[in-house]
């Protein structure tokens, strides 16, 4: 990742990007003289006309109507320009070329998804530079947003309703995906990556990361711990996070929070998976997703437990 | 002013006689003592939350511990502090004062908004600390409220109660400045600050209940599983949004008006001058008040409504800054010519127009729809209503509260103390915040624990964010400091004359050092305008006694 010189706005690495720093740096420029004018005048004054007895009564100004039409006017043709050209271009950031390579995304407490038109399911935006791509984005849960830097963009994505962005990536690097909407504990640590690769690059990794049919069931459930997402809580390096970690889980004996405790067998790590909420183990509160019955499939559920079995 | 040793102070004894009082300056006082400690709560809140960023990683406060603080320092400072504290003290007990009128029109109804207020701020504290803590952010977005603990509808329900204590602060004032000026009180000789509270009351009365409505809304969807909110209910979440902001945003005028109207009047006393635009000033806060209401959709330009209602509100938010800007002009100018005093109270008017200007122009930068879907939600946000909340609605109030001090205690604080604590706050809040506009537009969201992730690409997030909290520091030991001359005055300070200021309006020229308990022995009669400092011959003597 580049370094920028600006103290101002983060590399620009879309289409979009120049055009909005563009106005941005002319309000900042317009803003900035505007605002020495206010200040120098203001200091001046309050010294030139300081108070030079107690007594002093100074006569009354005359309105000046060409002063005042003139601070009325300026203004307002500035913000007008502005106006204008901030509306135009927000079509431009809102309306995605017809010929755009299509992605969905996902976003959940505290992780993102992308899935790709073959199937391919990842963790990180993999896009060709150089090409108009739109992610058709939802939530499982709360509001969340998706933010790019780099490319200016940005937009909530909601619960039970699609939201759309798109960009063309100008440049092959790797950025900074945030989460900018407050969604709870973590929202500080919902982040990914966007990698803009070329076309024959973008291409090759879409084939590698198609599934392999020919998987283990230990291996399978690897694939789907990344793709989950389920490392942004349960580590397999025996550190707690906002879960309990995965390393010698299995067939250890786990204290709940009410009282009671259970050996955590297959069908414990099952039910821990499709409900997590029943049974919350001592020094973690009950956030993990609820959705897992409904999205994954009993093979996956299968291959999961496997996963941690092994750990 | 014939017995200068009986006043409101002392008019009757013991905590009972307060706490049963319908003075209207009585229950300013009250409402000053409550808006101060909810002040300092509120600060050291976000002391805690800049500690916790000063440094990359967690340092003292882990994930929930900062989205908890960070909750209730936007509750406290928002519910508790900006919306009641100018109307509640200022406006309580300036208003009458300065229309010659002997109270507000309904004083019970006064006392009773100030006790659903401490009922609202009682019932929010807590629940904070008996039935559970609350991580919303003081905006309590659905769907993540309907998901949350059940503690939010305690502290919604107690937002719900302070909002009726706004709405009688509100109605009060509209009729008292109707009904009860005395005579030759034309609407074209009342004191900016009276026309801006009035054009606050306005805005409390038609606003608040939407609130209202909205937190009830909240409650029947949780309580009863009605979908209004709730995805997962058949609701939907972004018409929370829209309801939310539909009060918030007028709030923000709530909030920044009453400011205004202390900074008008503190332009015109210290620089002895008419202060400019008068009318325009008077006409636009009701202006304002009004397209206050047309512009919330300006909050939602990246929550997914659509394309056309975004234009829509981007260009009627500029409609109301063209005569923001216009009043920072006008103030400028009422110095022009004039007889400039520098002291606190002007400092700190001075101090507003700086940091406010700063807070109006970065407004407009996320009034535009392109370059807002960039800062959106980032510390650039944070750091622009810093700007308004703090350096525009705060620093007026305690600018106004350093000028009418000698008229509420009877006493003068130290000029020396003030103009060194005043600096700290300058340069504290400018450290706090103006760093915060740099890690904004690098792209740090906000209400996050923890940047570490962005450190690779830009290491000065380290510095930046190190410098933000040590101004902090800075800021809250500003603070601090004002506190501690305040009380100081409060029981060593010299006493105050009548009109220590030279100012022309009646609270100052009508009533003795500390005002007695009815305020005026006669009913004044008003000759002139409130900043005719060249016609106040009864402020300044005779005019030939004068050399000019």
């Amino acid at each position: 990742m580049n370094q920028q010189n600006s103290i101002w706005l983060p590399e620009a690495a879309s289409t979009i990007a120049g055009e909005v720093d563009t106005l941005f740096y002319f309000i900042l420029v317009t803003s900035v003289i505007l605002f020495v004018g206010v200040i120098s005048t203001m200091i001046f004054f309050a010294w030139r006309y300081r108070r030079r007895s107690e007594n002093d009564r100074p006569a009354p100004v005359q309105e000046n109507k060409l002063v005042e039409a003139s601070w009325i006017v300026i203004p307002s043709i500035l913000v007008a320009v502005v106006f204008v050209w901030g509306f135009k271009l927000f079509l431009e950031l809102g309306i995605a070329p017809p010929n755009s390579y299509e992605v969905n995304v996902t976003a959940r407490k505290w992780s993102w998804s992308f899935t790709y038109p073959n199937g391919v399911v990842s963790t990180d935006l993999h896009v060709p530079v150089n090409r108009p791509i739109k992610l058709r984005m939802s939530s499982e849960d709360v509001i969340h947003s998706f933010f790019v830097p780099a490319f200016r963009t940005k937009a909530d994505v909601l619960n039970g309703r699609y939201s759309y962005v798109w960009f063309e990536a100008t440049k092959q690097d790797t950025f900074i995906v945030a989460c900018t909407e407050y969604c709870g504990t973590s929202h500080s640590d919902m982040y990914t990556r966007v990698v803009t690769q070329s076309q024959d690059d973008f291409e090759n990794w879409l084939i590698e990361s198609l599934p392999d049919d020919n998987l283990t069931p230990v291996q399978r459930g690897e694939l789907l711990y990344n793709q989950q997402a389920c490392y942004g809580c349960h580590s397999l390096d025996g550190t707690a996070a906002a879960g309990p970690s995965f390393l010698g889980l299995a067939g250890s004996t786990r204290n709940f929070t009410d009282g009671t405790s259970a050996t955590a067998d297959d069908n414990y790590l099952r039910t821990s998976i499709v409900n997590p909420a029943s049974q919350i183990v001592e020094g973690f509160f009950n956030v993990m997703p609820g959705q897992y019955a409904v999205t994954l499939s009993s093979e996956e559920i299968d291959a999961l437990v496997a996963f941690i079995n092994e750990q | 002013m014939s017995d200068e040793s009986h006043n409101y102070l002392n008019a009757s004894e013991g905590i009972w006689s307060w706490l049963s009082t319908t003075d209207h300056k009585r229950i300013g006082i009250m409402y000053a003592i409550a808006c101060g400690l909810f002040f300092l709560l509120g600060g050291i809140l976000a002391t805690f939350v800049r500690t916790e960023l000063g440094a990359p990683g967690e340092t003292i406060l882990g994930q929930d511990e900062y989205n908890q603080l960070f909750t209730l320092h936007g509750v406290v400072m928002v519910f508790l502090v900006i919306i009641p504290a100018i109307p509640g003290i200022l406006g309580n007990f300036v208003l009458p004062l300065q229309i010659g009128a002997k109270d507000v029109a309904f004083p019970r109804l006064n006392l009773a908004s100030w006790y659903l207020f401490m009922a609202g701020a009682i019932m929010a504290v807590c629940g904070w600390l008996f039935v559970g803590k609350v991580d919303t952010g003081w905006t309590f977005y659905t769907p993540y409220s309907s998901g949350a603990s059940n503690a939010v509808l305690w502290l919604t329900s107690a937002v719900f109660i302070a909002g009726f204590a706004s709405i009688f602060t509100g109605l009060n004032f509209i009729v008292t400045v109707h009904k009860m000026r005395a005579p030759g009180m034309t609407w074209n000789r009342l004191p900016l600050f009276t026309w801006a509270i009035y054009a606050t009351g306005i805005v409390q009365v038609l606003a608040t209940p939407v609130i209202g409505i909205t937190m009830v809304l909240l409650f029947l969807e949780k309580l009863l599983q009605i979908g209004i909110f709730d995805p997962a209910l058949g609701g939907d979440p972004v018409l929370f949004q829209h309801f939310f902001w539909f009060y918030s945003h007028p709030a923000v005028y709530i909030m920044i008006l009453p400011a205004m109207g202390i900074i008008s009047d503190l332009m015109g006393t210290f620089s002895r001058q008419h202060v400019s635009g008068y009318t325009f000033i008077a006409l636009s806060s009701v202006a304002i008040a009004f397209l206050g209401f047309l512009v919330w959709g300006h909050h939602m330009f990246v929550a997914g409504q659509s394309a056309l209602s975004s234009i829509i509100f981007s260009m009627l938010t500029f409609l109301i800054g063209i005569p923001t800007g216009i009043k920072v002009f006008n103030w400028v100018a009422t110095m022009y010519r004039g007889s400039v005093w520098l002291r606190t109270p002007m400092i700190y008017a001075l101090m507003f127009l700086f940091l406010f200007t700063i807070g109006g122009l970065t407004g407009i930068m996320v009034g535009v729809l392109a370059v807002d879907v960039h800062l959106h939600d980032t510390y650039f946000v944070v750091a622009h209503f810093h700007y308004v909340m703090m350096g525009g609605a705060l620093i007026g109030l305690i600018g106004g509260l350093h000028y009418w001090w000698p008229k509420m205690t009877g006493r003068m604080y130290n000029e020396t103390a003030g103009i060194i604590a005043a600096s700290l706050v300058f340069i504290g809040f400018n450290l706090t915040f103006f760093t915060q506009f740099f890690l904004g537009t690098k792209g740090m969201p906000r209400r996050y624990h923890d940047y570490s992730e962005f450190l690779e690409i830009y290491p000065e997030f380290a510095a930046l964010n190190m410098a933000s909290t040590i101004g902090s520091y800075i800021l809250g030991v500003g603070l601090v400091m004002i506190l501690i001359y305040a009380l100081y005055s409060l029981f060593r300070g010299p006493k105050a004359t009548a009109n220590p200021w030279g100012a022309c309006t009646l609270e100052w020229t009508h009533t003795g050092p500390i005002p007695d308990e009815h305020n005026f022995h006669d009913t004044p009669l008003v000759t002139r305008g409130p900043y005719d400092f060249h016609h106040a011959d009864d402020v300044f003597g005779p005019k030939n006694e004068h050399k000019q």
